[in-house]
């Protein structure tokens, strides 16, 4: 595994290291930073066709765009690296932004970190749920957090009735924070840019970060290690909930216009663009680095149908069969990779 | 320095221990002996911290302990290394071993450096190359117990508990394994020692504590006893002498197999069986031979060469094509591949016969019950109902239910891989002693196994593979232990 | 003790009753009354409670208009469980149905907008949910990928498709014979073609499922892969085939769909899939694999139409049933668990576990 923190586009080097060791590093390197290199050379093919791709007010767009998407996939990652999923992000997405952006038209200069506060309140609570719910029950996450969608949609169409938040409703201090710049770059992006290195060097670097690559890898194995499984599964849970809370504020700040409908499907396309990351999908490996890469991959493809006049509507097919690409390399690699590994390591004393 | 007694389980209404108890002084190897169902994993769930006992007294260097989880009998200094390894693949062997310990730096990250360097002192203390770097995923089970054993070692365990580790080890390997007990003991730890394999019980045990039926039965040192006694303390009864059975002639070549060979796995095997003959496959786990009797099935693929069925070639990688020409295939690992664990007893029995049960196009489960009844019969199956999931059975009669599976379809050649593994002593001779009249009924058996007594028992033939080649072969007459181990590792000298 | 491989066993039945996993109507049926099958009895008793909360918030519950109008909505997703129910009990998933049901009723109103002749359009959706089918089925046994994530990649590509193909169009010229499947009854009778399609399905599928030697490999590769396969079962094969029988019949959905709502639009059935495996899973199917009737999915369907049904009669917020949907789900799974906890993951979660043993045999693993 890498021993240096890679902060986003910057591909490691190659390692010292003996025979196998290499070969495994650089395997692992390329299935999880991979991406990275996949993202540089069609950003600058797309480029190349129509310069304007790289424009300004294109890519803050685009990187706005994609803040969103990033900030989930930091969530889900902790979530799949455990071996689990989480489907209800949308959903809570929807209710956090619905109720935190209602806040400015029901009290009038309510202060922006308290509505915050709240959304990361509601994320919490229904993370906290799905954890509860997962780590105890011992119930598979999938069935758990389809049931969550389900129940918080329909939580949120019931508070929402027929109404809308407007953009009237917002203030220009809450609004802005989607379109603030600092020297071209949104400021939105850099501050999720670094909060996603921040979290995967948590997982990296920390012990209960590792944790929870060694409850994805073997979760047998991980009881019998004495690792609070449950707990470090109800933490990945409520963590995701908690940033799709705030995913919701954010969501609430760039679309200005929010009823019930808001956050649906983003579930499926944060699950695609982490396992197009690099992140496995049952667990075990892989980096939020390389989920927000395949976030931002997805938004790229997203602009540049946009850009290159192809019909938006070319989108969800391309990044179906994306995920199908990804995750069909990842087996052929670690097919070769298993078989190469046998050879170098016969056993000992053979 | 550590005593359990008195302990009782039980789960639901089956009592696995009674009486369990065990005394371990410090520097001793100690074995545990049992049959299957009496008890032994149980107490090592309970030393473990798995279970926590109905009853019963722990104590560890005279103070009374709880063990409410694993991670109590870590900090206990109590270490177990289970039969299959339970790594984490994706990660690195050096976190492996110190998962939930990794050493820390300042703010409480991790010492990545410090980290590997202790796991290759680690390995260099048990004489063992093993790069800390490495991903897990791929490693030999060998390999894999020395990372357990590295991590128990971490954790400055006082108490180790292997439970069955020899299994799966080559004889060399088995050599460093009992070098590592003795550095073990010598750093003042116990070694709780687990195994079927009398003789390694006799080379590294000091005492021994037998259970049966869930008790503790016999507790002394092992100097001065038998393998006889010890046998009797598990079984209550005089250790049968095992008849070996008339051999009948043996008939027509069934299985011949021409340059088998599947790279990096087997390399030009060539052998035949014939009706009514047993040809036991011996050697080291490692060296082939498993691979070999699957690629023959037709669950794994091969690269050159021809496997003929009573004179028909049969299709690479075909399970269904093997079975029509009339092979049965009773697998090394019975509760993942030879068995539906969750599944009924008849439904497992009939699992590969449904094609001849129907009626119509379909399959009644009336036809089902009376096919497993029938066998269930023939081969003294012990069970409590025949829906009962198979599960509930015990090792022995579990094995039945594989070999009544394939015995069902009548088949001319019946592999087996190691038939009597993790078996209890009684049945074990019910095994053998089916095998033997199978064979004289005239069928061809196919016999892996690494337990040389067996081999020598009942194989009618010996062949021995070695590193992915057959290095030898021998008649029931001129075999011997020495010459099958010679062969299987290399040194191919004449047996005095 | 010498094994006696010439005895017989008695004539008569053997000791016990009948088997765990439900064979056969009498063995349902024996079974039910040693009350073994507690999940369908619980899912009966639910329906029951339904049906007798329908009656009692709105006089027009149990009218047979009613009845029909409730046989039509749901009708299609009702279809869509029935070759769910296979695959989840062999132990994969799939999440595309719903994608292939837009994708078909997509495929339909282009072909019918250039003046395809229907009889050859049909050919062709059945041939789209073929191939559909095969794409995932392939790509599951052949690759060995996880079905959950190849699912949801062809969730995408499918619902891609079906954009590309129909655009931002919608479709609804289509003649009276076709629509009228949607709004009139089989003649003489008060039963809706999707419902009477529905029926039909369910006993051949609950034939395989329970009296085949196919149903019997079902559950056994899904309570166990290796096994199976060491048993010359042909995992591969069969799970092909489910795939494939599945794309077909959500085509065939899709057709229903369309012509009931006599438009089609590339947001059809958008979202079904997950209503489609809650069905499943409550019907009392293990997420596991291996376990689960067709029966208890029957009463499921039931269940669910007729709660949806009488939500809506009570002018209950209709989008809003999820939240009745869900907390089912969630009782669906945390029931049987309450009794024995599972550990471990269904199997097309599992994927490679920590044991070196249990690769692919594919991969020559050996010890």
């Amino acid at each position: 595994m890498t021993t240096t923190v890679t902060e986003r586009r910057e591909p490691a080097g190659a390692p010292p290291g003996s025979g196998s060791r290499r070969l495994t590093e650089r395997v692992f390197r390329i299935r999880e930073f991979g991406i990275i290199a996949v993202l540089v050379v069609f950003v600058a093919i797309t480029t190349s066709i129509e310069p304007s791709f790289l424009n300004q007010q294109n890519l803050q767009f685009l990187l706005i765009n994609t803040t969103v998407y990033a900030l989930l996939a930091l969530g889900e990652t902790m979530v799949v690296v455990s071996r689990n999923v989480d489907l209800s992000i949308g959903s809570i997405l929807g209710l956090s932004a619905y109720v935190s952006a209602s806040m400015f038209g029901h009290h009038p200069g309510i202060p922006i970190p308290l509505v915050f506060l709240i959304g990361l309140g509601i994320g919490l609570a229904c993370g906290m749920a799905n954890g509860f719910m997962v780590a105890v029950g011992r119930v598979p996450s999938l069935v758990v957090t389809l049931a969550t969608l389900y129940i918080i949609r329909g939580i949120d169409i019931l508070i929402v009735g027929g109404n809308e938040v407007t953009a009237q409703t917002l203030p220009n201090s809450f609004t802005n924070i989607a379109r603030a710049t600092v020297a071209g770059i949104p400021y939105l992006a850099i501050v999720i840019a670094v909060v996603i290195g921040i979290g995967a060097y948590y997982m990296r670097a920390f012990r209960s970060g590792r944790e929870l690559y060694a409850i994805g890898s073997n979760p047998e194995a991980a009881r019998l290690a004495g690792i609070p499984v449950g707990k470090r599964i109800f933490t990945a849970f409520a963590v995701s909930g908690a940033i799709a809370g705030v995913a919701g504020v954010l969501w609430a700040a760039q679309y200005q216009t929010i009823d019930s409908t808001a956050g649906t499907g983003y579930e499926l396309t944060v699950i695609s663009a982490v396992v197009v990351g690099g992140v496995a999908i049952f667990g075990g490996s892989g980096s939020a680095v390389g989920a927000a890469v395949g976030a931002l991959l997805l938004s790229s493809i997203n602009s540049a149908l946009n850009v290159l006049g192809f019909p938006q509507l070319w989108l969800e097919a391309i990044s179906g069969f994306l995920l199908l690409l990804a995750i069909t390399l990842d087996r052929i690699i670690s097919v070769r990779l298993m078989i190469a590994l046998r050879r170098r390591s016969p056993g000992v004393g053979t | 320095m550590l005593a359990l007694h008195g302990a009782t389980k039980s789960f639901g209404a089956v009592r696995a221990v009674t009486d369990g108890t065990i005394d371990l002084y410090a520097g001793e190897a100690h074995a545990l002996l049992g049959e299957n169902g009496a008890g032994k994993s149980t107490m090592v769930k309970i030393l473990a911290g798995v279970y926590q006992p109905d009853s019963g007294e722990l104590l560890i260097d005279g103070t009374p302990v709880s063990l409410h989880n694993p991670a109590d009998a870590q900090n206990a200094g109590i270490a177990v290394i289970y039969q299959e390894p339970t790594l984490f693949p994706d990660l690195s062997v050096a976190e492996n071993i110190f998962m939930g310990r990794q050493p820390l730096l300042a703010g409480r990250r991790i010492d990545r450096r410090r980290m590997h360097a202790d796991s290759a002192a680690l390995f260099s203390r048990l004489g063992v190359k093993l790069d800390p770097g490495r991903i897990s995923r791929g490693l030999s089970i060998a390999d894999q117990q020395i990372v357990e054993i590295a991590k128990a070692l971490s954790l400055d365990a006082r108490v180790i508990v292997m439970d069955e580790p020899t299994a799966a080890l080559s004889a060399t390997e088995v050599a460093r394994l009992f070098d590592v007990v003795a550095t073990l003991r010598s750093g003042g730890a116990a070694v709780l020692f687990i195994s079927h394999r009398l003789e390694e019980v006799f080379e590294i045990c000091q005492r021994v504590t037998v259970m049966r039926d869930g008790r503790h039965v016999l507790t002394s040192e092992l100097a001065g006893l038998t393998a006889d006694d010890l046998v009797r303390a598990m079984v209550g009864r005089q250790m049968v002498e095992r008849a070996a059975g008339e051999r009948g002639v043996a008939g027509e070549v069934v299985l011949h197999v021409e340059h088998l060979t599947r790279e990096g796995v087997f390399t030009d095997i060539s052998l035949d069986v014939r009706a009514g003959e047993i040809v036991a496959l011996a050697g080291l786990v490692g060296s082939g031979r498993s691979e070999v009797a699957r690629a023959v099935f037709g669950i794994d693929r091969y690269d050159a060469g021809r496997v003929v069925m009573r004179g028909r070639q049969l299709r690479r990688a075909s399970p269904t094509g093997a079975m029509a020409a009339g092979i049965g295939f009773v697998p090394e690992d019975r509760r993942q591949q030879g068995l539906v664990m969750d599944m009924s007893v008849q439904q497992n029995v009939a699992l590969a016969s449904l094609a001849r049960l129907r009626q119509a196009g379909l399959v009644r489960s009336a036809a089902e019950r009376a096919f497993a009844a029938d066998w269930a019969v023939r081969l003294n199956l012990k069970y409590g109902r025949l829906i009962d999931p198979v599960s509930r059975l015990s090792g022995g009669n579990q094995q039945k239910v594989v070999l009544a599976k394939w015995l069902g379809r009548r088949p001319a050649l019946l592999i087996v891989d190691e038939p009597t593994r993790g078996i209890d002593i009684a049945t074990k001779a019910e095994v053998h002693r089916l095998l033997v009249r199978l064979a004289r009924d005239g069928v061809a058996i196919l016999m892996i196994s690494s337990e040389l007594p067996e081999v020598l028992h009942i194989g009618d033939r010996i062949l021995v593979m070695r590193e992915g080649r057959l290095t030898a072969e021998f008649g029931h007459e001129d075999a011997s232990e020495e010459k099958i181990m010679a062969a299987a590792t290399g040194q191919l000298q004449e047996a005095s | 003790m010498e094994p006696d491989l010439n005895a017989r066993a008695a004539p008569g039945p053997a000791t016990g009753s009948p088997p765990a996993p439900a064979t056969g109507p009498t063995g349902l049926l024996r079974a039910a009354a040693r009350g073994s099958v507690r999940w369908e009895t619980g899912l009966f008793l639910l329906v029951v409670a339904i049906v007798i909360f329908g009656a009692v918030t709105s006089p027009q519950f149990l009218t047979s208009g009613n009845f029909f109008n409730t046989g039509v909505t749901s009708g299609e997703i009702a279809i869509m469980a029935l070759p769910m129910t296979l695959i989840i009990i062999s132990g994969e998933i799939d999440l595309s149905v719903a994608s292939i049901l837009g994708m078909s009723s997509a495929l339909l109103g282009v072909l019918w907008s250039h003046h395809w002749p229907m009889p050859a359009i049909f050919v062709m959706v059945a041939l789209l949910g073929i191939v559909a089918g095969l794409i995932n089925g392939l790509l599951v046994t052949r690759v060995g990928l996880p079905s959950l994530a190849v699912t949801i990649g062809t969730l995408a590509l499918y619902r891609g498709v079906a954009l590309i193909l129909l655009g931002a169009n919608t479709v609804s010229n289509f003649p009276a014979t076709y629509t009228n499947i949607g709004v009139l009854p089989l003649p003489h009778t008060q039963i809706p073609y999707n419902i009477a399609i529905f029926v039909v399905l369910a006993v051949i599928f609950g034939i395989v499922l329970h009296a085949t030697a196919t149903g019997r490999s079902i559950y056994a590769m899904g309570a166990s892969p290796e096994a199976a396969l060491f048993a010359g079962i042909r995992v591969k094969r069969v799970k092909t085939m489910l795939y494939v029988v599945s794309g077909l019949v959500c085509a065939m959905a899709g057709v229903l769909w369309t012509f009931r709502l006599a438009t089609a639009v590339q947001n059809n059935g958008l979202g079904l899939e997950l209503d489609v495996v809650a069905i499943v899973l409550l019907g009392g199917v293990s997420i596991f694999g291996g376990k689960g009737t067709l029966a208890g999915v029957v009463l499921a369907v039931i269940a669910f139409a007729g709660l949806q049904n009488a939500l809506l009669l009570t002018n209950f917020n209709q989008e809003a049933t999820g939240i009745v949907i869900g907390a089912l789900l969630l009782v669906s799974v945390f029931a049987p668990n309450a009794g024995r906890l599972r550990q471990g993951l269904p199997p097309w979660a599992r994927g490679r576990s920590g044991r070196s043993g249990h690769q692919s045999p594919a991969v020559g693993s050996g010890t």
